[in-house]
């Protein structure tokens, strides 16, 4: 684990770049780091990220695509375009959250 | 004297092992204790692992659940329509009632493969299997022995899945099937998975991430399938992208049981919110749920099921005589992976720590950590026994219930630039 500068900001981050430390995440960091993979952020975007933050804390792990989709009421489908390629990853780099992984 | 009533909701390896430790610990003239299930036998799941890659049809994977759980323990066999947490109340499909002071829900989760258009259908069993069930495994076992040659693809639906490993010990173990029968050349394995990679842990990815290219097994990352083209064997994705096959084994979408979510107690997965620590309810402090059946964030696997019941009974003791509950589970997971060959891996975490080399569970092992050896494989192998005489009757192993870091070391972290 490593602390960066983003903009003007120190952050702790893991070695790919994902915040370590939920409480260091702001709504301009976010803005920043969706700049970082070439993301501009709307509206639905948002809807997404807050979803992620505020179901974080109590579920323990960063929800899956299907339960951003069936708790924030976006459709899977939406996700994708909204977070090409690697939507999970993506949206939880964005929300300053762990990215989805499994036990290995 | 008025009987305080526990009632457990399955009797798979957690709602057997709470319900045999329990026993010991209340007073039998104070305390019924009854377990519901919807049939007769016990499945020992690790074994369909090997089913398909068997010669032989004597697998000890079905004991009766009767055998398996103490005296003075009632077990009920039944389909549970509904859980009324306000009345405390399961009502049963046959119309019957059991009221409960206490209830612990351990009925698991399951495959649900008419989640997924295009799974069920003419070609499930045929060009499309699961091996998470009995009826599952052995038709894969015909249906590897049949192929002749093309893209075996082994894939997830989605996560959580219980056993998060099986999949990739499946793939493992099928390339060295086809290997063992001069076919390597005919069979192609792609592992599909909708995570960034088949390792996602980067200590365990560096240490493992070897072992698919040396077995020439492909892997496609990011594919959350929407639907499956049958007739046209394709895996189709989300974002389009198509995958073909030639012979399909997916894990499907694993949910907790309906009526969990339809009693108000359950996530979109159907899985019971708890505490991740003391393992209660987040909506009904009476009401606790053990095994698969939770929403832990950890992986859905036996040895998760054994650590926190442990944690979980000492809780219940204590918050049954009204005092707080002060064990803390650590989401401890020990999981053997099988790598073919007659060799596995172990890898031993928490809620905290990945997965991590070294030996365990003592300094000296004598099994190693991210490591492949043929100790960890009959490790596996003798497990079966430990399973059956000694993890469901509720007796301790000589593991820590907790995580413990006596025999692991970090190796040294590359700092990415």
């Amino acid at each position: 684990m490593t602390v960066v500068n983003l903009g003007d900001t120190r952050i702790h981050v893991d070695s790919e770049g994902f915040l370590t430390e939920y409480g260091e995440w702001t709504d301009e960091l976010a803005g920043q780091l969706a700049a970082q993979i070439e993301i501009e952020l709307t509206d639905e975007h948002w809807k997404a990220i807050r979803f992620l933050r505020a179901d974080y804390p109590s579920h323990g792990e960063t929800a899956t695509l299907r339960r951003v989709s069936t708790l924030a009421g976006i459709p899977i489908k939406q996700l994708f375009v909204l977070f090409p390629g690697k939507p999970a990853k993506k949206m939880a780099y964005v929300a300053g959250l762990p990215k989805p992984r499994g036990c290995v | 004297m008025v009987m305080r009533r526990l009632v457990i909701l399955g009797a798979g390896t957690a709602g057997t092992t709470v319900a045999n430790k329990l026993r010991r610990r209340l007073a039998p003239d104070e305390w019924r204790i009854t377990v519901i299930d919807r049939d007769r036998d016990h499945l020992y799941q690790p074994g369909l692992l090997f089913v398909p890659f068997e010669r032989d049809d004597s697998m000890d994977v079905l004991r009766p659940r009767r055998d398996l759980l103490r005296n003075g323990i009632q077990l009920l066999i039944g389909e549970i329509s509904a859980v009324d947490p306000d009345r405390k109340a399961i009502r049963l499909s046959d119309g019957g009632v059991v009221c409960y002071d206490y209830l612990v829900i351990a009925t698991g989760t399951s495959p649900r493969p008419d989640q997924t258009p295009g799974m069920l259908g003419p070609e499930w069993h045929r060009s499309i299997h699961d091996f998470y069930t009995c009826e599952g495994a052995f038709a894969v076992r015909e249906a590897l022995r049949d192929f002749t040659g093309g893209r075996l693809v082994v894939h997830v639906v989605d996560q959580p899945i219980k056993c998060p490993v099986a999949p990739l010990e499946f793939a493992f173990l099928a390339e060295a099937f086809y290997r063992r029968r001069g076919m390597q050349d005919q069979v192609e394995i792609v592992y599909v998975t909708p995570l960034d990679g088949a390792f996602t842990k980067p200590i365990a990815s560096r240490y493992l991430g070897r072992l698919l290219d040396e077995r020439k097994i492909a892997v496609e990352t990011d594919f959350l399938v929407e639907r499956i083209d049958s007739g046209r064997k394709t895996l189709v994705s989300y974002d389009d992208r198509e995958i073909g096959y030639d012979l399909l084994v997916t894990v499907p979408l694993n949910m907790g049981a309906d009526f969990i979510g339809a009693s108000g107690l359950g996530d979109e997965l159907n899985y019971v919110p708890v505490d991740k620590h003391t393992l209660q309810s987040t909506a009904n402090p009476d009401v606790f749920a053990v095994g698969d059946a939770n929403d832990l964030p950890t992986s859905k696997a036996g040895s998760v099921a054994h650590f926190s019941s442990e944690i979980f009974v000492e809780n219940f003791c204590q918050y049954v005589e009204g005092r707080a509950m002060t064990h803390s589970f650590d989401g401890h997971a020990n999981c053997f992976v099988e790598t073919g060959d007659g060799k596995g891996l172990l890898i031993d975490f928490n809620y905290d720590t990945e997965p991590l080399p070294g030996q365990f569970p003592l300094g000296f092992g004598p099994l190693s950590l991210l490591r492949e050896t043929r100790a960890n494989h009959w490790g596996k192998v003798a497990f079966r026994w430990i399973y059956w005489h000694l993890l469901l009757p509720g007796r301790r192993l000589p593991v820590p219930t907790r995580m413990s870091m006596t025999g692991k070391h970090r190796p040294d972290e590359e700092v990415r630039p």
